[in-house]
């Protein structure tokens, strides 16, 4: 056939496919991760989110390149302690903060005035600035992700209400949560259904096409879906507020964690100034 | 009486999805909303359950009127959600919490019941619908049928008094259709009150006492099972059957008003 391209035959929908079962899989990943048995996974949610927190905190107050790197590298221990692979941490965290950072921070490399770099159009004082916007980026990230892949969803939250966050901003987060697994699953089943009609492959323009109807469509459904989501939690009495079947306990274990979380960061806030 | 909907309009998007509906649905009633795709059944239903209301209009239910500002108030809300219980027709929209065991626990704990009945009901529930073995397991990964015994579990473990099921069999196979019909039928011991929408007339009269025929959002006929099921210009004008065109062996080609039930 004339139209035939053999180098693009059903690559953009396969491709897409694969794209979504990856994105499903590190979903499963993370409700899998935080049911292991590990360091972080045995202590109170609430430690986590305080303890996490803090160090968050002290990145962003920190002035020393040195600090940061160090706790980005504590963080890497603690993942390590409670079963995160550095595969997960490095495609998960890194990769995105790194490229989310960096296409900011790159233009500080070669705006910021100061001394040349080894003959090089950037300067130190940029490279310097942009450091550390990078750093904090990646610190953030990782701190966050090992709290995600340690804790049940659901604990999160409901620690983030025992600290007084509002309910609207936990309600917003627990919702994003389901939304995007909704998403996923439309796109998914959308796309299964467009590959099981495709017999030829597309020209790049026809991908295109199918590329920003098949967003129009599935942002509909996915709008449509969410209000039902929404819909049945209310039928079964949800009014924003988390609840738990377990409680929330504090062991001997939770307080020593809470108390060495409360030492490094407090540290970490001393040695950066 | 149990609801009492008076004049109720709902329009979303420009279309009137329920018209000027007033109906009366008594204590203990089994109800089937029957109608065609698009007829208004859903949106009834959910009007019933408290989750939209109507531009104009007014629904009561024993005697109180369902309005978001009663149902803000936890006093009237709380033995409202007790007692309304809503099975959605898409079982995912209902499935969103880590594992089976949390999803059946989630309503039980929205309203807060004491946590050691929590598990003590939740455990009954999953026994009663044979889904033990799926507590553990992540809900959105089940095959329909058990997502479909999942989400109806989430709502029977509240013990509701009132049960609004939206097309409960839809997308089953045969086995999971009538192992639900026959769960719905035994349920509550008559006691309860059941509200079924659907355009499955296989069952009806097995899980309904009473029919509301709905068309284009605005009630057309209402009666008997028996009554309904007997009236062919109504089921065919409100587009419930239709005419079947097949070949019998003879090699005989002809068509036909066709209902659909078990085993025909």
């Amino acid at each position: 056939m004339s139209d035939v391209h053999p180098h693009a035959r059903g690559g953009f929908i396969e491709h897409t496919l694969e794209g979504l079962h990856r994105a499903m899989e590190r979903a499963m990943y993370a409700e899998s991760a935080a049911s292991r048995n590990g360091l972080l996974q045995r202590l109170d949610a609430r430690v986590k989110v305080a303890g996490l927190f803090s160090l968050i905190v002290a990145v962003a107050l920190a002035a020393k390149l040195w600090l940061i790197a160090a706790v980005i590298g504590l963080a890497i221990i603690l993942a390590l302690f409670s079963a995160i692979s550095l595969r997960a941490l490095a495609m998960r965290a890194w990769l995105g903060a790194l490229l989310f950072s960096g296409t900011i921070a790159a233009p500080a490399l070669f705006l910021t005035p100061g001394t040349s770099f080894h003959g090089l159009p950037i300067t130190l004082q940029g490279l310097r600035t942009a450091g550390f916007l990078v750093l904090r980026a990646e610190a953030a990230a990782t701190l966050m992700l090992v709290l995600v892949y340690t804790t049940p969803w659901a604990h999160v939250l409901k620690a983030l209400r025992i600290f007084r966050v509002p309910v609207v901003f936990v309600v917003i987060l627990g919702m994003t949560c389901r939304y995007i697994l909704l998403m996923l699953q439309t796109a998914h089943e959308m796309f299964e259904s467009r590959q099981s009609r495709t017999v030829n492959s597309m020209t790049p323009a026809e991908q295109r096409r199918l590329a920003v109807a098949g967003s129009g469509v599935l942002l509909g459904k996915t709008l449509q879906m969410s209000g039902e989501v929404y819909l049945a939690m209310q039928a079964r009495g949800f009014r924003g507020e988390v609840y738990l079947l377990e409680d929330l306990q504090m062991r001997r274990l939770d307080w020593v964690a809470l108390g060495a979380f409360a030492v490094l960061a407090s540290v970490s806030i001393w040695a950066g100034r | 009486m149990l609801f009492e909907l008076d004049r109720v309009t709902y329009r979303y998007e420009g279309v009137t999805a329920v018209d000027d509906l007033s109906l009366l649905i008594p204590e203990g009633s089994r109800v089937a909303l029957l109608g065609a795709n698009g007829s208004g059944k859903s949106t009834l239903l959910r009007l019933l359950g408290g989750l939209i209301f109507g531009q104009s209009g007014a629904i009561w239910f024993r005697g109180e009127e369902l309005c978001e500002e009663h149902l803000g108030d936890e006093a009237f809300a709380f033995p409202f959600r007790r007692s309304v219980g809503m099975v959605f027709q898409n079982p995912d929209v209902q499935l969103f919490n880590p594992t089976v065991f949390d999803e059946v626990a989630f309503g039980p704990l929205q309203l807060r019941w004491p946590k050691s009945e929590i598990r003590d009901s939740v455990g009954e529930i999953l026994n009663r619908l044979r889904i033990s073995h799926l507590k553990d397991r992540v809900p959105h990964r089940l095959s329909g049928g058990e997502k479909k015994r999942v989400a109806l579990a989430s709502v029977l473990v509240l013990d509701p008094a009132v049960l609004l099921l939206d097309e409960p069999t839809a997308a089953l196979d045969p086995r999971s259709q009538s192992e639900v019909i026959d769960l719905l039928v035994e349920w509550g011991g008559g006691a309860k009150s059941v509200i079924t929408a659907t355009h499955d007339l296989g069952d009806l009269e097995d899980i309904a006492d009473r029919c509301f025929v709905l068309d284009s959002g605005r009630l057309t006929a209402e009666g008997r099972p028996d009554e309904i099921l007997r009236d062919r210009e109504l089921l065919e004008r409100t587009n419930l059957i239709h005419a079947h065109r097949h070949r019998h062996p003879s090699g005989e080609v002809h068509s036909h008003a066709h209902l659909h039930k078990d085993g025909e």
